[in-house]
């Protein structure tokens, strides 16, 4: 079973189109990364998958219509938004005890666990924790529940890189197995390119691309082209040519590794510099998501 | 922070097969907890307004000795009016204490939740809508007034016990003051009121704040008061009249006297009082009010689907 399909999913907030027709399908067991620039509609598309906002279109996210199942979905889907949205006057042990509280399938003892390798204080409230602190929290949580699917939008925005290389390292080891599914946003892509299964490229309320990291490292070499060799590098069609330390970089899509590698050094490009060639140019506004 | 996962999932016990079914409901139990920790005022006010009562109460006992004896001489209605005012002020007090409480909590209710972007978090648990605004609005309709009976309660006896104290070290009887103090009636008494005029009675009023709060982005109480103040303003021009503006008033605190009260009756806790349910019940004023009620609250739990962060 698809664990989230979307068929011509629309959605328009008076006059701006935030989603135009979007039309995707995850699978169950893969890790998502949905990456675009500012205003691109990750988060709205995040948002209608959640039963946030209404939308127009079809969408199923575990075989449920997500705006009219909420309460239900919630039960098998978890999510962190953006920023921190744990309340602030809510004690450590409180948030413990109302989500076992709500949620059947929350394990207690598993979110006490993780907490237990933090140096958070069962009795601290959140708006006395650093902003590291209250992800790691709000990770021990989700981590807990047993959830299928798990939605991270943006979630280590504005931590250091050791609170982000922590959060996805728990990710991986305490949390991932084969039969759960997560969906993440981030500005980082870099970072997460070794956790991803797939990834998406969306912009201006479209998926402009999506693939699977082995179609993509399979696909899309990149060339360091010795000078001399330009020209007939150029003459095999890169999508993509950018400078860098006064070498030309040209990506391209299918080519013959082989026949690049008598011009030059090859390697798989990242993916930003693949979100870069297909989106950064073209829109002029990827700032954020290529970094 | 990962580390030592793999040693520590073993030490766990082994997984318990959680009930996939929770009973209905503990959502709501959880989320009428929810609000009593995010709100403390709503059981900390009533009790830090009885604390400071009490206090001046016990100053009066210095002199309530003198005074007992003075009253043993005057006929037992005007006895009564004496030693029972305080036990009626106290119950009063309670009562405007969680008119206030109410206001400002509904006021509050379903915004603080978008300005702090919990709503985010709060939704991101299977918890309904509807069982998120009948938390919040069971506050002002059933747990405040419960919390009031029950501070007016230890607090009329308290006070009962410690007037019969200083009796007793006065070498005076307690017996004319424990026969004019039928506690267990008046608690009676307090409890009708409570529930009748203080939740039942005023609930569009909380209703139409907790809507206003759910929709408002800011200024919800300006938003709250200015269509009441629209109609009323409209009316007396247009009509001369102000009936909007009294019924509102009437609502808020709780006086619909006619309908809750026998007409004769000048306090709840006047032990001579007779309650009427009969009347309250079957008064046409309370059943449009609750059905009013009924539409606010249906409104704000669909608005709350809608609802995103301000």
């Amino acid at each position: 079973m698809a664990c989230i399909e979307a068929h011509d999913l629309r959605k328009a907030f008076g006059p701006t189109v935030a989603l135009d027709g979007i039309n995707l399908r995850v699978e169950e067991g893969r890790i998502l990364g949905l990456i675009g620039p500012n205003g691109a509609g990750k988060t709205t598309a995040l948002n209608a998958m959640l039963g946030l906002i209404p939308y127009e279109g079809e969408l199923k996210v575990m075989g449920r219509d997500p705006w009219k199942q909420r309460d239900h979905l919630m039960r098998d889907v978890s999510f962190i938004a953006d920023v921190a949205v744990l309340p602030r006057w809510m004690r450590v042990s409180q948030a413990l005890e109302f989500v076992a509280g709500v949620h059947p399938r929350f394990d207690r003892a598993k979110a006490e666990g993780f907490l237990a390798k933090t140096t958070i204080g069962r009795e601290r409230k959140v708006r006395e924790l650093s902003k590291g602190m209250v992800t790691q929290l709000h990770l021990a949580l989700v981590m807990a529940m047993d959830a299928k699917l798990l939605v991270l939008d943006e979630p280590t925005l504005g931590l250091d890189i050791l609170y982000r290389k922590q959060f996805y390292d728990s990710l991986l080891t305490d949390y991932f197995d084969r039969s759960r599914t997560i969906v993440v946003t981030t500005h980082q892509v870099d970072e997460i390119q070794d956790v991803l299964t797939d990834v998406m490229f969306i912009n201006r309320g479209r998926i402009v691309f999506g693939c699977s990291m082995e179609e993509f490292e399979s696909r899309y070499t990149e060339l360091m082209v010795k000078p001399e060799n330009l020209e007939a590098a150029r003459a095999l069609k890169p999508i993509h040519e950018r400078q860098a330390l006064g070498r030309s970089l040209l990506l391209f899509d299918g080519a013959d590794r082989k026949r690049l590698a008598e011009l030059g050094e090859v390697r798989t490009p990242s993916v930003a510099d693949l979100f870069v060639a297909l989106i950064g140019d073209r829109a002029g506004q990827a700032q954020g998501a290529a970094r | 922070m990962n580390s030592s996962f793999n040693a520590m999932s073993e030490s766990l016990p082994a997984e318990i097969a959680a009930p996939e079914r929770l009973s209905k409901t503990r959502p709501f139990y959880w989320s009428v907890r929810r609000e009593l920790w995010e709100n403390r005022s709503i059981y900390l006010a009533p009790l830090s307004v009885a604390a400071v009562f009490l206090l001046g109460f016990l100053i009066t006992l210095i002199h309530f000795p003198a005074k007992m004896r003075a009253l043993s001489r005057v006929d037992p209605a005007r006895f009564h009016a004496a030693v029972a005012n305080h036990y009626d002020f106290a119950a009063a007090l309670m009562m405007a204490t969680i008119i206030i409480v109410s206001v400002f909590y509904s006021v509050d209710a379903l915004h603080s939740e978008r300005r702090d972007r919990s709503i985010l978090f709060w939704k991101s648990l299977p918890v309904s809508d509807l069982t998120t605004v009948l938390a919040k609005v069971s506050i002002p309709l059933v747990v405040l007034p419960l919390i009031a009976f029950a501070i007016t309660a230890a607090l009329q006896l308290t006070m009962l016990l410690l007037s019969s104290a200083v009796l007793l070290g006065s070498g005076l009887r307690v017996a004319p003051l424990w026969t004019q103090l039928p506690l267990p009636k008046m608690w009676l008494l307090v409890f009708y009121h409570l529930f009748t005029a203080h939740a039942l009675w005023p609930a569009p009023v909380y209703c139409w704040l907790l809507l206003v709060s759910g929709w408002a982005r800011r200024a919800v109480f300006l938003w709250a008061a200015l269509p009441i103040v629209a109609i009323a303003g409209l009316e007396k021009v247009v009509f001369h009249t102000s009936h909007f503006l009294s019924l509102v008033a009437l609502h808020l605190i709780g006086a619909g006297p006619a309908d809750i009260m026998a007409p004769q009756t000048v306090f709840p806790t006047d032990p001579m009082a007779h309650i009427a349910p009969g009347q309250f019940l079957s008064s046409q004023g309370l059943w449009i009010g609750l059905a009013v009620a009924a539409v606010f609250l249906a409104a704000a739990v669909r608005l709350r689907r809608y609802q995103e962060p301000v």
